[in-house]
């Protein structure tokens, strides 16, 4: 019992301060679920493209940003092009994956380069794309490449705007089979074919562990040496790896889209690495361990605390303000203190290791 | 990103690659600036003043390196000790250079024991300091923030005019010691005004730092980094000189930070040190320091090199384009350095 | 299972394997078969080409990275060139680690299977390839049960190989090369080394099993009793050369340790005639120290003022663990004496302040900072432990280096060294290994010591560089009176310079022999057979 209390100790903290925020700013429920709800199904498949990486060994990807942006540039055109509605949605989907693909691979290539420092290379990586993207979207476009909707590009006839409008698309899947209810006389809106494609990943996630290629990368993930030394393709496979966790956030960052309506063009990818991961940890998932349950109470838990907290702080000290420093202090600190906890655990391991060699 | 697999002659691949464009980027910039009939002596004026500011931040970096912490991706833990030395200054409503002084004092003061702890975290890292350090200086940084606005301080020019609490986000440090060390000792030479004072104190800093590394306790230190069995053989704690480096480092941050604010004129608080340690970084990397190795020469030339391409960047291309491409230019170059030199790690 | 053929064919020949580290010949011309159906032993001292051997014939990276080798690999009689562990397992080469190459966290069933995983197809495996093929968990454990049954360890296969008992770790190890469907040769790389005597003995019978099913054995070994008794055949090799073949039906124990070391003086004796103090300077209890792969166990031995003691001993018996120990670089326990004074272990730093000083036999890790300076080298130790070349200051910690002093120091000891550089601000990994040694000799001279121990003094330097650097502490034992305790694999060069000789076996001293002793007397106690004897 004690044991497992100190196991689970980081989501039990977290739901006592979800819950203890609940309490002090009166939040309803109606309120909650349907917040929750629709966090779930923004955030979700985010955090799911954290999974693999983690599974190959590679820690937390903190690149998932240069993903997110694949799928704006997919975002982007089908507005530029006009097309709404599913259709836009799927189009940007396709035209997302190979750009991810292609951002995977170099990402990949770069980890295989700074083996150990794959989670520092994949922060400054995504800060290094985010300079290429703004230097496309700000710059190239409209004046190098040909671009040429008003509504979009600046005054000055190049870069686009700080926001796009994406309300052709907006709930293009949210609101594919319409489905509400009511609750405590409030209506609340589920956003069924999200679910579907969530639960959907999942299961994907979970069948690809027990492939030959998931048992490679839990093998690698492991201990990399005794995996080649098993004959299996490392360098590949942790490519392979990113790869998909890059396609993945590309297509979470479209699902996330096509639910907010708004692109904020050069902030929008901004924290989703920094998001994902926190909601991921907070289930008490690890640098080197997560499952896909994990991954879905870490954003339950995170995405709480994220509603509540700026409400909290109102109630408690007046100001909304404080909530939302405190917030984002509370992911940082999170994944901080993970990234000590791995990083120690591992020396302590390799120090005992030693121990029981002699 | 991926650096493709071009063989290079060798005397370039030594010199490094991204240095090389870096310089030619600034050649290319100063060349347009002349073409372009700009005010030429005002950039480089500019830059020098920016070279100031920024030198005490890019200097903290070296001890670390040389400590073998690697790149101090959390510099912000001494900046902060140092911003709380300003407001505690500027609560107090000292002026002049003593007000710098006072601030400094109370920075170095904090950074100690910060940098002892942080330190001793780092200890218990090993392998993952970088990014330890990236992280422990986000959460330090918001939970400043939050701290801002609870903090009791009620000097009427620092906490918002409405509500009458919590701090402002910048505070102007105009009549107070805005620019007192820039000002002191100012000189022109042939047009180009160049900010004694603050120069000078960084220079005494250099001075320092290079002294320091040729005392018993500094050799001690640098021996430790190069190899942490020769340091255990010869009787000596690596750990020890690891937390040494850490607090040397804070400290000269904490130092650092106070000095950029009287240049830029102003205290910035909340988010602003969130991201201080990239810029800083850079530097130190394009002046040609390694993961593992750094002088105070990789200090002075990287700084300049730089801080040149940000001040002349602005006013070179608006004349072209309009809209802020040194933020742009800066990202690329600032990320792209560092990218550069983690997956130079390990190699000769 | 590969059945013994009519004619027993070679299922591995090495035909004149050639390899060369950055101009270091390494093997020079090896040569050797093994059969279908035994097991062919092959021996030598650390440095010997083993390694290397193995790691040709297992295509490991390394080997490629520095230029590939020369001669030829037959396997099954066909011509074999590896580029990778994966072509060399596919070809049919199993290996037996030294170090486990399990994954704790798996099933034991699924370290057997790793990477060759029985799987089923899948609509997107038809799809997208077969890595997508799902895993067939009854198959692989049933391929694991048949397996773990071969080498005869009845434990469940589909528990978690943590927490396991070493010994069954190794017949995991087995299991898994036995479960390779196109096994053409088996090799165990000193299997018996972290093991019990008891499960030494069960993987002895389990070798002699799989040779008598076929299987083709090359087994890598210190201990040479084990070679007796599981080899039909046994080639011995020392610097990189095939130096006999003895019939293990006829040879002896003492003999194959007599083919390991007794390599030919490189050196010419330095007899001196010394009148020996039987006071002793150092004195051991019962000394045990804890240093991977070298471990000493309850060692007693004096160390007599101004003599030169030599220390000997096969690899990883113990002999470098005990000025390991005594410096305090690993941690040590038991009782020892230094200068009628109770001498504190594990404190590398109060070693120094004593009066003891020691040239490592792990030069380029604990003996010199590689990137810095000859002269901070060399200053380094002294500067440290007794604060010289420093300029006055009252706070100790931030006196300034006197570099003038440094330098003047660092000239002196070049000079007198016959170091070979460009001047005392070169480098010292530039230098050669034989000047990169004189250097971690003029360090600990630098210090003044009463006592230095040196290990492995003419370890990867060349022949004229081993006279120079032998002569050079026989001049610091004799012009300056300072004690030597010299560790070295080498024995001739000990026999060669020591007034006693102590062989290490197993971590005890085995005996304490005259340098004039026979041949055969130092064999026996590397053996460990005097121990019996006695």
């Amino acid at each position: 019992m004690a044991r497992g209390l100190l196991r689970h100790a980081v989501p039990i903290l977290f739901a006592g301060l979800c819950l203890f925020g609940i309490v002090v700013a009166k939040i309803t429920p109606p309120f909650l679920t349907s917040e929750m709800l629709v966090r779930m199904s923004r955030n979700s498949v985010l955090v799911l493209s954290l999974l693999i990486p983690i599974l190959a060994g590679l820690g937390l990807n903190f690149g998932i940003v240069i993903g997110a942006m694949a799928g704006q540039i997919g975002a982007i055109l089908i507005v530029h092009w006009g097309i709404p509605g599913i259709g836009g949605f799927a189009l940007a989907w396709i035209i997302a994956t190979p750009i991810a693909i292609v951002l995977g691979i170099a990402t990949g290539s770069l980890f295989n380069r700074a083996k150990g420092r794959e989670m520092v290379s994949g922060l400054i990586a995504g800060f290094f794309a985010n300079g290429l993207y703004q230097l496309l979207f700000l710059f190239a476009v409209g004046s190098i490449i040909p671009f040429h909707s008003a509504s979009m590009v600046l005054p000055q006839g190049y870069g686009l705007r700080n926001t796009v409008d994406l309300s052709t698309i907006q709930y293009a899947i949210d609101g594919l089979i319409p489905l509400r209810f009511q609750m405590q006389g409030v209506e609340i809106r589920v956003p069924l074919v999200s679910y579907v494609i969530i639960v959907a990943f999942c299961l994907v996630t979970l069948w690809f562990f027990r492939t030959r290629l998931g048992q490679q990368f839990r093998a690698m993930g492991q201990d990399p040496h005794v995996a080649a030394i098993a004959g299996i393709a490392v360098e590949r496979n942790r490519i392979v790896a990113t790869v998909l966790s890059t396609v993945l956030a590309a297509w979470g960052q479209l699902l996330f889209l096509q639910n907010i309506g708004t692109l904020n063009t050069y902030s929008s990818h901004e924290q989703v690495g920094m998001f994902a991961i926190a909601a991921l940890l907070v289930s008490g998932a690890t640098v080197s361990r997560a499952t896909v349950g994990q991954a879905l109470l870490g954003t339950v838990l995170f995405h709480t605390l994220f509603v509540v907290s700026p409400l909290a702080g109102k109630a408690l000290a007046g100001d909304a303000q404080i909530g939302e420093y405190f917030r984002v202090f509370v992911a940082y600190a999170v994944i901080t203190v993970a990234l000590v906890l791995h990083a120690w655990q591992s020396t302590r391991a390799a120090h005992e290791a030693r121990k029981a060699a002699r | 990103m991926a650096k493709p697999g071009i063989q290079m002659p060798g005397f370039l691949r030594e010199f490094g690659i991204p240095r090389l464009l870096i310089a030619v980027f600034l050649v290319v910039l100063f060349a347009v600036a002349v073409a372009t009939h700009m005010d030429l002596r005002g950039l480089i004026s500019d830059s020098i003043v920016r070279v100031g500011r920024n030198g005490i931040l890019v200097l903290a970096l070296l001890p670390a390196i040389q400590g073998g912490i690697g790149l101090n991706f959390g510099l912000p833990l001494g900046i902060i000790c140092g911003l709380v030395g300003a407001v505690i200054s500027l609560n107090a409503g000292v002026h002049g250079i003593a007000g710098v002084g006072m601030a400094a004092g109370i920075g170095v003061a904090l950074a100690i024991p910060v940098g002892a702890g942080y330190g001793w975290l780092l200890n218990r890292t090993r392998g993952q300091e970088m990014m330890v350090g990236t992280y422990l200086g986000f959460a330090i940084v918001s939970m400043m923030s939050v701290f801002w606005l609870l903090a009791p301080f009620k000097n009427p020019t620092l906490v918002w005019a409405i509500g009458g609490r919590g701090l402002r986000t910048t505070l102007s440090l105009g009549g107070i010691y805005d620019k007192v060390l820039d000002r002191w000792l100012t000189f022109t030479v042939s047009g180009v005004r160049v900010p004694g004072g603050t120069l000078v104190v960084f220079g005494a800093l250099c001075f320092l730092v290079w002294l320091f590394f040729r005392t018993r306790m500094g050799i001690t230190i640098a021996a430790a980094r190069s190899s942490t069995r020769f340091a255990r053989a010869a009787g000596i704690s690596d750990e020890r000189t690891r937390v040494q480096a850490t607090v040397l480092s804070t400290v000269l941050a904490a130092i650092g930070i106070v000095v950029f604010s009287q240049s830029y004129g102003f205290v910035q608080l909340y988010t602003a040190p969130l991201l201080m340690a990239f810029p800083a970084i850079a530097c130190i990397l394009i002046g040609g320091a390694s993961v593992t190795r750094a002088t105070i020469g990789h200090v002075l030339v990287g700084t300049f090199l730089f801080q040149s391409i940000l001040t002349v960047a602005l006013p070179v291309t608006s004349q072209v384009i309009q809209g802020d491409i040194s933020e742009t230019a800066r990202l690329i170059i600032q990320n792209g350095m560092i990218l550069y030199a983690l997956t130079r790690i390990g190699r000769t | 299972m590969t059945a013994p053929s009519t004619n027993p064919s070679s299922a591995l020949e090495l035909r004149s394997i050639v390899k060369e580290y950055e101009g270091n010949r390494v093997l020079k011309g090896v040569s050797l078969s093994v059969r279908e159906g035994e097991i062919h032993a092959l021996v030598g001292e650390n440095g010997a080409g083993k390694s290397t051997l193995m790691n040709i014939l297992f295509g490991m990276p390394v080997i490629w990275e520095t230029g590939g080798y020369e001669g030829e690999v037959l396997l099954g009689g066909a011509p074999a060139r590896f580029h990778s562990p994966a072509e060399a397992m596919d070809a049919g080469i199993g290996m037996v680690h030294q170090e486990f190459m399990l994954l704790p966290g798996f099933r034991v069933a699924e370290n057997i299977k790793l990477n060759r995983e029985p799987t089923r197809p899948n609509p997107a495996s038809r799809v997208l390839g077969p890595k997508l093929e799902s895993l067939d968990v009854p198959r692989m454990r049933a391929d694991a049960r048949r397996a773990l049954d071969q080498v005869g360890l009845g434990i469940d296969e589909w528990i978690a190989v943590a927490g396991l008992p070493v010994g069954h770790m190794q017949f995991i190890e087995i299991a898994r090369e036995v479960d390779k469907a196109n096994l053409k040769l088996l090799i165990f790389d000193e299997p018996t080394a972290v093991l019990t005597e008891t499960d030494a003995e069960k993987l002895l019978a389990i070798m002699r099993g799989l040779a008598a099913k076929g299987h083709a054995i090359l087994f890598i070994t210190h201990r040479l009793d084990e070679v007796l008794a599981v080899a039909d055949r046994i080639t011995v090799l020392r610097d990189g050369e095939v130096v006999g073949t003895p019939d293990p039906k006829t040879t002896t124990v003492v003999r194959i340790a007599e083919l390991m070391v007794g390599r030919p003086a490189a050196v010419t004796a330095q007899r001196r005639f010394f009148a020996p103090t039987t006071e002793p300077v150092l004195g051991m209890e019962n000394l045990n120290v804890d240093m991977p792969g070298e471990r000493v166990e309850d060692v007693t031995l004096a160390v007599r003022r101004g003599e030169i003691l030599g220390i000997g001993g096969l690899a990883g018996h113990g002999k470098l663990g005990i000025a390991n120990g005594i410096m305090g670089l690993y941690p040590g326990s038991g009782r020892v004496i230094f200068d009628k004074a109770l001498f504190p272990l594990n404190e590398p730093r109060l070693a120094l302040e004593r009066g003891l000083a020691f040239v490592s036999e792990d030069r380029r890790g604990v003996g010199l900072l590689p990137e810095e300076s000859i002269e901070l080298n060399i200053a380094l130790s002294a500067l440290e432990a007794h604060g010289r070349f420093l300029h006055p200051f009252p706070i100790q910690p931030l006196r300034v280096l006197d570099h003038r002093a440094m330098r003047a120091h660092a000239l002196e000891m070049i000079r007198a060294l016959d170091i070979r550089t460009t001047g005392p601000s070169q480098q010292v990994r530039r230098l050669s290994g034989g000047n990169q040694q004189k250097v971690c000799v003029a360090r600990a001279m630098t210090l003044e010591p009463r006592l230095l121990f040196v290990s492995e003094p003419t370890r990867g330097i060349d022949v004229g560089a081993k006279q120079r650097v032998l002569e050079i502490l026989s001049a610091l034992n004799r012009d300056h009176e300072v004690t030597l305790v010299v560790t070295s694999s080498e024995l001739a060069e000990l026999r060669a310079i020591s007034d006693r000789v102590a062989i290490v076996y197993r971590g005890r001293i085995a005996a304490v022999l005259p340098p004039d002793a026979p041949d055969a007397d130092f064999g026996l106690a590397m053996a460990g057979e005097s121990a019996k004897a006695a």
